[in-house]
């Protein structure tokens, strides 16, 4: 058969399945501009800055035309360069154009096409009004007045999260990205991923930067500033001073850490040998007894939020392990200032990491001691390379340095930490070598899996069931198959972001769409150089287990409890308005748990009840979005009783004795 | 008052079950709850979404797209005045003020502190014979001017706080 092809710019390139013109001309070497096209979501068409000519058709959008065989392309007439311009002089004329002061500026989209189409003059008059700045996120900064309203983090949310934080609101001039009610990011389901800040082509979606704070601690003289970097910034933060992704640039990252101030440089990997640890013991536990199983990883905090909004029916399922960051942190603020001979307070733990939700974990309650965090500043690797920068480092000239110890040092089970598949894979390693010894091995099957990788592992005598999954959508795919009792699995790894933690919200904006791929490869790597593969055999971590964690100090300092959560911070409907004080108080959660085990029918029935035995004068009706005890709804509250698994008659019974009170 | 105990709510559980919790229902629902809330209050929407499985910034956005919804409560009387081509040329404009004037209202603020009235401009109620109109929740009245206007208002309150 005679291959199919399209004839672009002059060039015949023949068509292999792709998506569509846009796919196409990237495989010739065409690059178009464009805002909103991502090959991982799906296809809007709202920039129409990739339109080229189709000669007999006219002008079309490339991201949504499939190409067809004899097609002839321009990408670049008279007519396509005007029509780009106009738009982007447009885009210009409402968009805060303050761009000295925006963090996105240099890996800014709008910028970069406006460069590029040599737009020297906007026609139009500046039509923006400044809208506030959402800063209720501990981990996002949104800036209204920055978006181009292409709709990239609306879908990226929705399709590939699940969550569904951010939508479009309101109509014609007014039409805005949005949270639901125009609330702060940070009181509704935003997990903090920061996926969005990913495919944000401006700066209206900005990791939240703590950059001045670590400065501050830096030149305060009192205090003495650790820090800890994780697993994927020794893989990415080489982009930011023209290396490959992928390429390993640790030596240089601590000889940088070093001179900018900082009094220790340390790994978090340390911690996260700890992690593959405890959580490997906790697994081991579970299969010998069969409880909370499958279990779930907990490494990752916007997948910790995720469960605790949507799933808090598994929270028990939920390892209760710390994260590697909370670990780290944790350890060293409960052994450095006595090792120091300082206060925990004048000691300042600075984490750097891939990811924006790292910044709300490190602020959760749980982890820290009188209000003193664990963790005190968590700066992405963009904000890294932004401070070296600031401090005039020549990365390449930068002679190599080590890590300080003992908490720098990590085995090859930590440096996988980063990629999907990388946490199961060494818990594997961890269990394998317990069960049977020298039983360890690679886990190849583990690696590299888009969406869902389900395998059945043989160690020693075992068989285990295993489900690596990145994405929160195909999470919930996943663990509605366990809910319903369709799928079963002793232990699943869920990461937020595909691909793991190489592909986190605050890692380098890249161009490079094989990025992803190249950073798992460099962690791979970093594990074939390292001596150890096994966590359990990083001597540090043998020595500290031996000398100062006993099973109880163990357990505190590196697990953690979760809590359920609502998906939006706000007020309980009443749903009667009453006046003075009532016989009967009752409150019923309409959560997403609740609702889903019926708590609508029994407020129907109960309902029913009150008006037939002519009760309404004495009682009071509430309803909340979660009373926190979703494992056990629908969950009634008749005069501060709570009744778990409400049936009709329990409530009926229960009303019956509160009233002959 | 206590013959209406929970109504509304139930109200809401039964536009729901009768569209069978299904998200592809989202406007035909929105609708049904305005009527009965006469607006359309957030926890409700929060409510709408748990219980259709989609993300409360999904009916948020829906309910800020069409006219048709409003978020805030109306007041009790919702005056609507007609700003069309017709009634504009015959001075609706002066009737506007002078009802924004009466009512204390203007600059965004559309609906009167006591929640009696709500004012609005509509573009054609197509009753252009009786230019300038002004509409009261369901009842019309035509050649207006902005004394009428306020005597409409005059006597609903007047009604109102005889029966208060």
């Amino acid at each position: 058969m005679k291959t199919q092809t399209v004839m672009i710019d002059r060039t015949t390139v023949p068509i292999e399945g792709e998506r569509n013109l846009l796919e196409l001309c990237r495989k010739a070497g065409v690059e178009l501009p464009t805002f909103c096209y991502h090959s991982e979501i799906s296809i809007y068409g709202a920039c129409r800055m990739c339109m080229v000519e189709v000669e007999g058709r006219g002008i079309v959008p490339a991201c949504s035309t499939k190409a067809e065989d004899g097609m002839v392309l321009h990408t670049n007439t008279k007519q396509i360069r005007n029509l780009r311009k106009v738009i982007i002089e447009l885009m210009l004329a409402s968009h805060d154009q303050n761009c000295t002061t925006c963090p996105k500026s240099g890996d800014c989209r709008l910028q970069s096409i406006a460069k590029q189409l040599d737009i020297t003059t906007v026609r139009f008059k500046q039509v923006s009004s400044a809208k506030p700045t959402d800063l209720s996120s501990d981990a996002i900064v949104r800036n209204p007045s920055k978006c181009i309203l292409c709709g990239d983090c609306v879908r990226v949310c929705e399709e590939i999260q699940s969550v569904g934080a951010l939508g479009f609101a309101y109509r014609g001039v007014q039409a805005q990205v949005g949270t639901c009610f125009n609330k702060g990011i940070g009181e509704i389901e935003c997990v903090g991923c920061g996926q969005c800040v990913k495919v944000c082509p401006v700066g209206a979606l900005t990791p939240k930067h703590q950059i001045s704070g670590v400065w501050e601690a830096i030149y305060d003289k009192s205090k003495t500033v650790v820090v800890q970097i994780a697993p994927s910034v020794r893989v990415a933060l080489g982009e930011y001073f023209g290396k490959e992704p992928g390429s390993l640039t640790v030596g240089r990252i601590v000889t940088a850490l070093r001179r900018m101030g900082f009094d220790r440089v340390y790994d978090t990997n340390f911690g996260a040998d700890f992690t593959v640890v405890e959580e490997g013991k906790e697994f081991l536990e579970r299969r010998r007894t069969g409880e909370n199983l499958p279990q779930f990883t907990s490494c990752c905090p916007a997948w910790v939020k995720f469960a605790e909004q949507y799933y808090p029916d598994f929270l028990t399922n939920l390892s209760s392990c710390r994260s590697p960051q909370a670990i780290f942190g944790s350890l060293c603020k409960a052994f450095l200032p006595k090792e120091l001979g300082i206060t925990r307070e004048n000691l300042v733990v600075v984490s750097v990491m891939p990811c924006t939700a790292k910044k709300f974990e490190a602020n959760r309650a749980e982890f820290k001691t009188n209000g003193n965090p664990d963790v005190d500043f968590v700066i992405t690797n963009n904000e890294l390379a932004l401070m070296m920068k600031e401090n005039g480092i020549d990365f390449d000239r930068l002679e190599l340095g080590s890590f300080d110890m003992p908490f720098g040092f990590s085995t090859g089970g930590a440096a996988i930490f980063g990629a999907s598949g990388g946490v199961s894979e060494a818990v594997l390693r961890f269990a394998g070598e317990t069960l049977a010894k020298g039983s360890a091995q690679e886990f190849k099957q583990l690696r590299g899996g888009e969406g869902i990788t389900t395998t059945e592992i043989t160690v020693g005598s075992e068989t285990l069931r295993l489900a690596v999954v990145s994405g929160l959508a195909n999470a919930r795919e996943l663990i509605d198959r366990i809910r319903k009792g369709e799928a079963h699995y002793d232990l699943v790894e869920v990461m937020a972001c595909c691909g793991g933690c190489v592909n986190g919200g605050g890692q380098p904006i890249t161009g490079d769409r094989t990025a992803v791929s190249k950073r798992a490869k460099g962690l791979y790597e970093n594990d074939k150089m390292l001596q150890f593969h096994i966590s359990s055999e990083n001597p540090y971590l043998q020595q500290m287990y031996a000398e100062s964690l006993p099973h109880k100090k163990a357990h505190e300092l590196m697990h953690t409890v979760y809590e359920n959560r609502k998906r939006i911070t706000q007020e309980d409907i009443i749903l009667e308005e009453s006046s003075g004080e009532k016989a009967l108080s009752l409150e019923i959660c309409f959560g997403t748990s609740c609702f889903l085990r019926g708590s609508q029918k029994l407020y129907k029935d109960l309902m029913t009840y009150i008006r037939e035995n002519k009760l309404e004068d004495m009682v009071e009706f509430k309803a909340n979005f979660c009373g926190k005890q979703c494992k056990k709804g629908p969950v009634l509250n008749i005069n501060g009783k709570v009744l778990e698994r409400c049936t009709f008659d329990g409530a009926k019974a229960e009303i019956l004795t509160s009233l002959h009170k | 008052m206590s013959g209406k105990f929970g109504k509304k709510f139930e109200q809401v559980c039964d536009v729901l079950d009768r569209h069978e919790h299904h998200p592809d229902n989202l406007i035909a629902i929105l609708q049904e709850i305005q009527e009965v809330y006469s607006y359309l209050p957030e926890d409700i929407m929060t409510y709408v979404a748990t219980a259709l499985g989609v993300s409360p910034g999904s009916v948020f956005g829906v309910a800020t797209f069409y006219s048709h919804f409003t978020l805030a409560p109306k007041g009790k009387y919702v005056v609507r005045v007609c700003d069309g081509t017709a009634c504009h040329v015959k001075r609706s404009e002066d009737i506007i003020k002078a009802l924004e004037e009466e009512l204390k209202l203007g600059g965004g603020k559309n609906t009167s502190d006591d929640l009696m009235f709500t004012l609005e401009t509509v573009a054609c109620l197509g009753a252009c014979g009786l230019a300038p109109v002004v509409v009261i929740n369901e009842e019309v009245h035509g050649s207006m001017n902005p004394e009428k206007a306020k005597a409409l208002i005059e006597k609903i309150r007047s009604g109102e706080t005889g029966h208060g």
